[in-house]
C-alpha cells in the first residue's frame, strides 16, 4: 500500500474546488464547467482509491491519523471499509451526474448566484466524503453537522417557493438529532480510555460499557441516525425538503446524505453498543416495518411527484434498517447493497421527474397524462427507473431487497413477511404514478416546443440506467466489497447466522 | 499611607459612572460614564498592583488604556453616524436591535 | 381404448435421483436461446427509429433462431440415454453472501426443453402473425421489442436452474405482459387493465418471495437440485407451507382462483398478445412451477390437495363465466382460465397427473393460440369489433379463419382423436382415480367442466361463424393476409394431429419420464370406457344445446335481460365488485386517511406543536428585549451584583 494520504486528497479536492469557485470574480462564466471538471477528477481519484482498497478484507483500510486537538482527544483520522468506500463511490458518481442535471437550474446572470450554487454542491461532496471516511467519532460528528450547511443553503437559497420553511425544518430536525448525538459522543469519550486519541473509533470499539449507560448512549446515536435516515415517526422533514429542493439537491440529500443515518447505525450503533443494539432490536424492527408500509401507503396517496418519491424513499429506508437490525450476513449485505442501489434509483426518479417538471412547470401529478406520446424517451426511462424502484428482477434494487427479505426471514420471519408486503405496495405506487403521467390520450394544451430528452439529459440518465443493469445482473464486485465489512460488524456485535433447518436436523437424520 | 482609600475612591468612581450610564440619555454623556468606569477599574488595578508588589495590575491598566483609546475612536464614530442618521443623540432612539 | 392405455418405456424409480451434468455440445449454447430474443428487444428499444423498417423482421428472425437452436438441443438430448438428459449450464455467480449462493444457471432437461419448443414455436408463429396484424400500427417496432422481451423472459423462466433465476423470468414475463396489455394505453381503461394485471401478479410474486425465503431458511439454498434433493429432510408442515406459497404464486401468474380477476381485463392488449401470453405460454407458468416443484408436492398431500381444489374451482369458474360473455376475446379468456384449471387439477393429482398436465398444456398452447389468432382475424375482418352478438354467418366471408378456428374448436371440446381429446380425457380419467372422496369430486367436476366447455365454445363458434349475419352496415368482412392465415393454419394442423403424434406413440411420456418418473395410478372409480362414453355424451349434449340456442335460433343483437345467474356470469361472478368493495375502497380510504394523519397528526400536531410551543415561549421571553440600552445595562449590573453576592454568600 502506498503512503499517499489518498483519502485526505480525495476530501480536499472538492473542497478546494469550491473555494476556487468562490474566489473567482463575480460573473465568472465557466463555473459549471469548472465544478464538473473538479467532480470528474474527484471521481477518477476515487477510482484510484478503490483500486488501492483490498477487497475481501473487512477491516478499515487506507488509514490516516493525525493529531488534531489532543487536549480533547480529537484526531483527524480517516479510513474506509467496504461499506464506507461504496458510499463514497456512490457520492462521487452521483455528484457529476447531478451537476450535469443541474446545468440550467441557475442561470449565469452576472451575479455570484450560479457560482455559489455549484460551489455548495462541491462543498457538500467534500463533506459527504468526510463523513463516510471519518474514523474518529468527533471528526464524524463535525462532518455530520457541517454537512447541514451546504444543504441548508442549497434548499434555502435555490429551492422552490416554500424553501424557507423546508430548509428551516430540515435544519432544526437535523440539529436536534445532532445535539443529542453530541451528548452521546462526549459520554462515549468519558466511558472510553480517554487520552490524546480517545475519540478514535478503534479505541472505543469493544468497550463493553453495559447497563443503562450503554442503552442511553445507543439511543443518543440512534435517534440522530433515525432522523437522518429518516424513519417513522421522525420523517416529516424529508417530503418537505425533497419537494422544495432542486432535483439535483434532492438526489444528493435523499440518495447520499440520508445514507449517513443507516451507515451510522451499522458503523456506530451496532459496533460500539452491541449489547444495547440487541436490546433495541425488536423496537427498531417494528419501526422499520412501519416505515416500509407507512411510506408506501403514503406514496400511493401523493399528488405531488417529488413528495411521492420522498415517501418511496422512506419505505426503502425501512427495508435498509430492517436488514441492518435483522443481523444476518445476508440481510446486512443486502442492506448495504440497498444503500448503493437506492442511491441510483432515487437519483433517476428525482432527475427524470425534474425533467418533466422543467417541461410542464408543475409538480402536480394530475397536470400530466399521455406524456408517453409527447416525450417517449422520458416516459420510458421513468418507467425503467420506476421498475427499479419496485424491485423488478434484473434491475439493481431487486437483488438487495430480496436479500433483505430472505436474510431477515432467517431470524425474524414475521417481520420479513410484513415487510415484504411493501413489494405489492411498491407496484401500486409506481405504476399508478406512471399511469397518471404517461398513459392516456396525448395532452392537448401543451406548447409545441416541448421536446423529448436533450443530449445533456441523455448523459444524465444513461449512466444511471447502466448502473441499474450492471448492479442487477452482476452485483458480485459490490457484494464482495461489502460482505467482509458486514462480517466484521457482525463479529463485533457477536451474532452468528442462524443455520438452515435441514442442515441442523440433517445430522440427526 | 492607607491604600484602601484608593479602593474606596475607585468604587465611588465606578458607581458614579454606572449611574451616569443608567440614568442619562445623551449618548455622549453615557459614553463619558463608560470612560469613568474604565478609569475606576484602572485605579483599582494599580492600587492592587501596589498592594501585592507585582507589576501585573499595572500591565493590565496599560492594556485597558490602550483598548479604551481604541474604543473611544470606534464609539465616537458610531455615535456620530447614529446622530447623523437619526438627528438625535438620545440612546433611547437607537433601539433598532429589538425585533 | 388401446390408444389411451399406451404405456411407456423407461421407468425410473426416483426422479429426483437425476442429477444434471455439465452441458456439452449444443446444450452449452442454451444461453443463446435466451440471448437472441433479448438482443432483439434491446436493439429495437435502444436503436430507436433507425430500426423502424427492419426491426419487426429482425425480431421475428431472432425468435425463429431461438426455435431452431432449441430444436437442435432437443435433438442432442434425444441422442443421449434417458437418464442423462438433464444438463446444467453455469453462467456466472449472481448473488452470493453468507449462506445464500445463487449462480445464474440454466437447467436443460426434457421438461424445460418441452416448454422451450412450445414457447419458441408458438411465439415465432405469432411474431409472423403480428407482422400482418400490426402492419399499420405506428408503434410496431415497440410492439415487436416487447414480444421479444417476453419470449426471452419466458425462456429464462423455464430454463432457470434455481427458484431465484426462475423468479427473474417470472417477473420478466409479468413486465412484458404489463407492457403489452397497456400497449394501446392512450385508452385509459387499457392502462388500468395493465396495472391490474401487474398488481394482482405481484400478490402472487409476494408469496413466491416468501416461499424462497422459507426455502433458504429450511434448505440453505434456492437451486432446484439442492431444494428438491433435500426436501425429504424437512418437516411436513414446512413443506406444506412452501407448497401453499408456491401455489399462491402460481395462482397469480396463471389467473387461478382467487387471483383470477386480471385475465379478462388483460384482453385489452393486441390480440397476438392475448394468444401468446394470455393463452399459450405465460399463464401456464403456474402449472410449470408446480410441476417443477414436484419433489416438494410429492411429499405434501395437503398442499397438493389445495392445488387440485384451486384447479377444480377455477375450471368451473372459467367455464361458467365463459357461457355468458359476448366479447369474443373475453369468452376465450374465460376458457383459458378454465383449461388452466384442468392443468392445475392434473398437477394437483400428483405423479399420475404431471405428464397429462404438461400434455394438455402443450395441446392447449396450440389450439387456444390458434383460436385467439382466429379471433384476431375475425376482428381484423370486422373493424376491430369484438361483440359476438354483432357477428354471425362469417363462415362464408372468412373461410380460412372459419376452418382453422373450427379445428381449434374441435380440439377444445374434445372431439375424438383431436389433440384436446387425448389430453383432456386423460386428465378426467386421472381425476377419477384420485383416492377416496377426491376421486368422485374431482372426477365429476372435470366431467361437468367438459360438458360446459363444449357448450360455451360451441356457442362462441356458432355465434361468430353461423346463424344470420348481424353486422352493422358499414362492415365488409374480408379474409386476412397470408402472414396472418399461415400461422393459423399451422396451429390448426397442430390442434388436430398433435395429440395423435405425441401420445399414442409414447413420444411425450417417454420424453418426460426421466423428469416425472413413472407412476401407476390407483384403480379408477369408473371403468375407462364409461368415462370416455360419458365425456362424449356430455360433449354432444353441450354442442347440441349450443346449436339449438345460437346456431338455429335468432341471436338478439343486444344482450337480453337475464336471470340472476346469467347476470352474475356476465359480471365474472362479481369478482371485480368484490375486489372493489373489500380491497380497493378500504385501501383507498386508508391511504387518504394516512395522508391526512401524516399532515395533521405527525407533521402538524407533533412536530408543528413543538415548534409552535417554542415560538410562543419565545414570544413571552422576548418582551424583555425592549431595545433600550439603559435597561440592558441595568440588567447586566443586576446580574453581576447577583453573581458577586452569591459568591460572597458561598464563601
Amino acid at each position: 500500500m502506498s503512503d499517499m494520504p489518498w483519502l485526505t486528497i480525495l476530501l480536499a479536492l472538492p473542497a478546494l474546488g469550491a473555494l476556487a469557485l468562490v474566489l473567482m470574480p463575480r460573473g465568472f462564466a465557466r463555473s459549471r464547467e469548472l465544478a464538473l471538471g473538479v467532480s470528474l477528477v474527484t471521481l477518477v481519484l476515487a477510482l484510484f482509491v478503490a483500486v488501492e482498497f483490498i477487497v475481501g478484507n473487512g477491516h478499515i483500510q487506507l488509514q490516516e491519523t493525525y493529531s488534531w486537538i489532543p487536549q480533547f482527544g480529537v484526531s483527524f483520522a480517516l479510513g474506509v471499509d467496504g461499506i464506507a468506500l461504496s458510499m463514497i463511490l456512490l457520492s462521487v458518481i452521483l455528484v457529476p451526474i447531478c451537476l450535469v442535471a443541474a446545468w440550467d437550474d441557475v442561470p449565469a446572470d452576472g451575479t455570484r448566484r450560479q457560482q455559489g450554487y455549484v460551489a455548495w454542491i462541491l462543498l457538500l461532496e467534500a463533506m459527504m466524503i468526510g463523513v463516510f471516511a471519518a474514523t474518529d467519532i468527533f471528526l464524524f460528528y463535525v462532518f455530520f453537522e457541517a454537512m447541514l450547511v451546504p444543504v441548508y443553503f442549497l434548499i434555502g437559497q435555490y429551492g422552490g417557493p416554500e424553501r424557507a420553511r423546508a430548509a428551516t425544518t430540515f435544519l432544526l430536525y437535523s440539529l436536534l438529532g445532532g445535539l443529542i448525538m453530541l451528548v452521546a459522543v462526549i459520554g462515549l469519550y468519558v466511558a472510553g480510555p480517554g487520552g490524546g486519541d480517545g475519540f478514535l473509533l478503534e479505541n472505543l470499539t469493544g468497550l463493553e460499557i453495559g447497563g443503562v449507560t450503554e442503552k442511553l448512549l445507543f439511543l443518543g446515536f440512534f435517534i440522530a441516525f433515525a432522523i437522518k435516515a429518516p424513519m417513522f415517526p421522525v420523517h416529516t422533514w424529508l417530503p418537505q425538503a425533497a419537494t422544495e429542493a432542486r432535483p439535483s439537491t434532492a438526489v444528493l440529500l435523499v440518495g447520499v446524505l440520508d445514507k449517513v443515518g443507516t451507515f451510522g447505525m451499522l458503523r456506530y450503533c451496532l459496533q460500539l453498543f452491541p449489547e444495547a443494539s440487541q436490546w433495541a432490536t425488536p423496537m427498531v424492527l417494528v419501526l422499520a416495518v412501519i416505515s416500509i408500509i407507512y411510506g408506501a401507503l403514503l406514496a400511493i396517496g401523493q399528488k405531488d411527484m417529488m413528495r411521492l418519491i420522498a415517501f418511496t424513499s422512506i419505505s426503502h429506508f425501512g427495508f435498509i434498517v430492517l436488514g441492518i437490525f435483522a443481523m444476518t450476513t445476508i440481510s446486512q449485505t443486502g442492506s448495504t447493497l440497498y444503500m448503493v442501489n437506492h442511491g441510483f434509483t432515487t437519483a433517476a426518479l428525482f432527475l427524470i421527474a425534474g425533467m418533466l417538471i422543467a417541461r410542464r412547470g408543475s409538480r402536480n401529478i394530475a397536470d400530466y397524462g399521455g406524456w408517453q406520446r409527447v416525450t417517449p424517451l422520458i416516459a420510458g426511462t421513468l418507467l425503467v427507473s420506476g421498475l427499479s424502484g419496485l424491485a423488478l428482477p434484473g434491475l439493481n434494487a431487486f437483488v438487495s431487497e430480496f436479500m433483505v427479505i430472505i436474510g431477515t426471514f432467517q431470524r425474524y420471519p414475521a417481520a420479513a413477511v410484513l415487510g415484504a408486503t411493501g413489494v405489492i405496495l411498491a407496484a401500486l405506487y409506481i405504476l399508478l404514478w406512471y399511469q397518471k403521467i404517461a398513459t392516456g390520450p396525448a395532452p392537448e394544451n401543451l406548447s409545441s416546443t416541448t421536446r423529448d430528452m436533450t443530449v445533456r439529459e441523455k448523459f444524465v440518465v444513461a449512466p444511471l440506467v447502466a448502473a441499474f443493469l450492471v448492479l442487477g445482473f452482476y452485483p458480485k464486485p459490490v457484494i464482495e466489497m461489502l460482505e467482509p465489512a458486514v462480517t466484521t460488524t457482525l463479529q463485533h456485535v457477536g451474532v452468528t447466522d442462524p443455520a438452515s433447518a435441514t442442515s441442523a436436523d440433517g445430522s440427526e437424520g | 499611607m492607607n491604600l484602601s482609600a484608593y479602593i474606596y475612591l475607585a468604587t465611588l468612581l465606578f458607581a458614579l459612572g454606572a449611574l451616569v450610564v443608567l440614568l442619562r440619555r445623551n449618548t455622549i454623556i453615557v459614553f463619558m460614564g463608560v470612560e469613568l468606569m474604565l478609569n475606576a477599574c484602572n485605579l483599582a488595578l494599580i492600587t492592587f498592583a501596589r498592594m501585592h508588589g507585582t507589576l501585573d495590575g499595572q500591565v493590565y491598566a496599560l492594556f485597558v488604556m490602550v483598548v479604551a483609546a481604541a474604543e473611544v475612536v470606534v464609539g465616537l464614530a458610531i455615535i456620530m453616524s447614529i446622530y447623523r442618521a437619526r438627528r438625535s443623540a438620545s440612546v433611547d432612539d437607537a433601539n433598532l436591535l429589538k425585533l | 381404448m388401446s390408444v389411451l392405455e399406451t404405456s411407456v418405456g423407461v421407468a425410473l424409480a426416483d426422479p429426483s435421483a437425476v442429477t444434471a451434468v455439465e452441458a456439452t455440445g449444443t446444450s452449452a449454447l442454451a444461453w443463446l436461446v435466451i440471448a437472441l430474443p433479448l438482443l432483439g428487444a434491446a436493439l429495437l428499444l435502444v436503436g430507436g427509429r433507425v430500426t423502424d423498417t427492419f426491426g419487426p423482421l429482425l425480431a421475428t428472425a431472432l425468435s425463429w433462431g431461438s426455435f431452431v437452436l432449441g430444436a437442435l438441443i432437443v435433438v442432442q438430448l434425444y441422442g443421449r440415454a434417458a437418464e442423462d438428459r438433464s444438463m446444467s449450464v453455469q453462467l456466472w455467480d449472481w448473488v452470493s453472501a453468507g449462506e445464500l449462493s445463487v449462480h445464474a444457471g440454466l437447467l436443460v432437461d426434457p421438461l424445460s426443453m418441452a416448454f422451450v419448443l412450445l414457447i419458441t414455436f408458438v411465439g415465432s408463429l405469432i411474431h409472423v402473425y403480428s407482422l400482418g396484424y400490426m402492419a399499420n400500427d405506428p408503434d410496431k417496432r415497440r410492439f415487436f421489442a416487447y414480444l421479444n422481451l417476453f419470449v426471452a423472459a419466458m425462456l429464462i423462466l423455464v430454463l432457470a436452474d434455481s427458484y431465484l433465476v426462475l423468479f427473474v423470468g417470472w417477473e420478466g414475463v409479468g413486465l412484458a405482459s404489463y407492457l403489452l396489455i397497456g400497449f394501446w394505453n392512450h385508452n385509459p381503461a387499457y392502462a388500468s387493465a395493465a396495472n391490474k394485471a401487474f398488481v394482482v401478479n405481484r400478490i402472487g410474486d409476494f408469496a413466491l418471495i416468501i416461499a424462497m425465503a422459507y426455502m433458504l431458511a429450511t434448505f440453505g439454498a434456492l437451486d432446484f437440485a439442492t431444494v428438491h434433493g433435500s426436501a425429504g429432510s424437512a418437516t411436513q408442515t414446512t413443506l406444506t407451507i412452501i407448497g401453499l406459497l408456491l401455489l399462491a404464486g402460481a395462482c397469480g401468474k396463471s389467473a387461478q382462483f382467487p387471483l383470477q380477476s386480471w385475465l379478462g381485463d388483460a384482453m385489452a392488449g393486441p390480440t397476438p398478445v392475448s394468444a401468446l401470453i394470455h393463452a399459450a405460454t405465460m399463464v401456464t407458468a403456474g402449472v410449470y412451477l408446480v410441476a417443477r416443484s414436484q419433489a416438494i408436492y410429492d411429499l405434501t398431500p395437503d398442499a397438493r390437495l389445495a392445488v387440485a381444489v384451486v384447479g377444480a374451482i377455477t375450471l368451473l369458474y372459467g367455464a361458467i363465466v365463459g357461457c355468458a360473455k359476448d366479447d369474443i376475446k373475453k369468452a376465450l379468456a374465460a376458457s383459458t382460465m378454465s383449461q388452466i384449471g384442468y392443468m392445475m387439477l392434473a398437477v394437483g393429482l400428483g405423479p399420475i397427473g404431471y405428464i397429462y398436465a404438461i400434455f394438455h398444456l402443450i395441446t392447449h398452447g396450440f389450439f387456444k393460440a390458434g383460436m385467439f389468432l382466429g379471433a384476431g382475424s375475425v376482428m381484423h375482418a370486422m373493424n376491430d369489433r369484438v361483440d359476438m352478438r354483432r357477428f354471425g354467418a362469417l363462415s362464408r366471408e372468412v373461410k380460412i379463419t372459419w376452418i382453422t378456428f373450427g379445428a381449434g374448436w374441435l380440439a377444445i371440446i374434445g372431439f375424438p382423436f383431436t389433440a384436446g381429446w387425448f389430453s383432456k380425457d386423460h386428465i378426467i380419467e386421472s381425476a377419477f382415480s384420485a383416492p377416496g372422496w377426491q376421486g368422485w369430486v374431482f372426477g365429476l367436476v372435470a366431467l361437468l367442466g367438459a360438458g360446459i366447455t363444449a357448450f360455451y365454445m360451441s356457442r362462441l363458434f356458432f355465434m361468430t361463424f353461423h346463424g344470420k349475419a348481424r353486422w352493422e352496415d358499414d362492415i365488409h368482412p374480408h379474409e386476412s393476409p397470408l402472414t396472418m392465415t399461415i400461422p393459423m393454419m399451422v396451429l390448426a394442423v397442430g390442434s388436430l394431429v398433435l395429440g395423435a403424434v405425441l401420445y399414442p406413440t409414447g413420444l411425450l411420456s417417454g420424453w418426460l419420464e426421466p423428469v416425472f418418473g413413472h407412476a401407476e395410478g390407483h384403480e379408477s372409480l369408473l371403468p375407462l370406457i364409461a368415462i370416455q362414453v360419458s365425456v362424449f355424451v356430455l360433449m354432444v349434449l353441450g354442442v347440441g344445446l349450443a346449436w339449438l340456442r345460437y346456431g338455429r335460433d335468432e341471436v338478439p343483437q343486444v344482450a337480453p335481460e337475464a336471470s340472476f345467474a346469467t347476470r352474475a356470469a356476465r359480471q365474472d361472478l362479481f369478482q371485480d365488485e368484490f375486489n372493489e368493495q373489500f380491497l380497493r375502497r378500504p385501501g383507498a380510504a386508508l391511504v387518504v386517511g394516512l395522508e391526512t394523519a401524516d399532515k395533521d397528526v405527525v407533521d402538524n400536531a407533533m412536530v408543528g406543536g413543538t415548534s409552535r410551543g417554542l415560538a410562543s415561549l419565545a414570544n413571552v421571553v422576548r418582551q424583555a428585549q425592549n431595545g433600550f440600552v439603559r435597561s440592558y445595562a441595568l440588567t447586566m449590573l443586576a446580574g453581576i451584583v447577583a453573581i458577586l453576592g452569591a459568591v460572597w454568600v458561598i464563601q
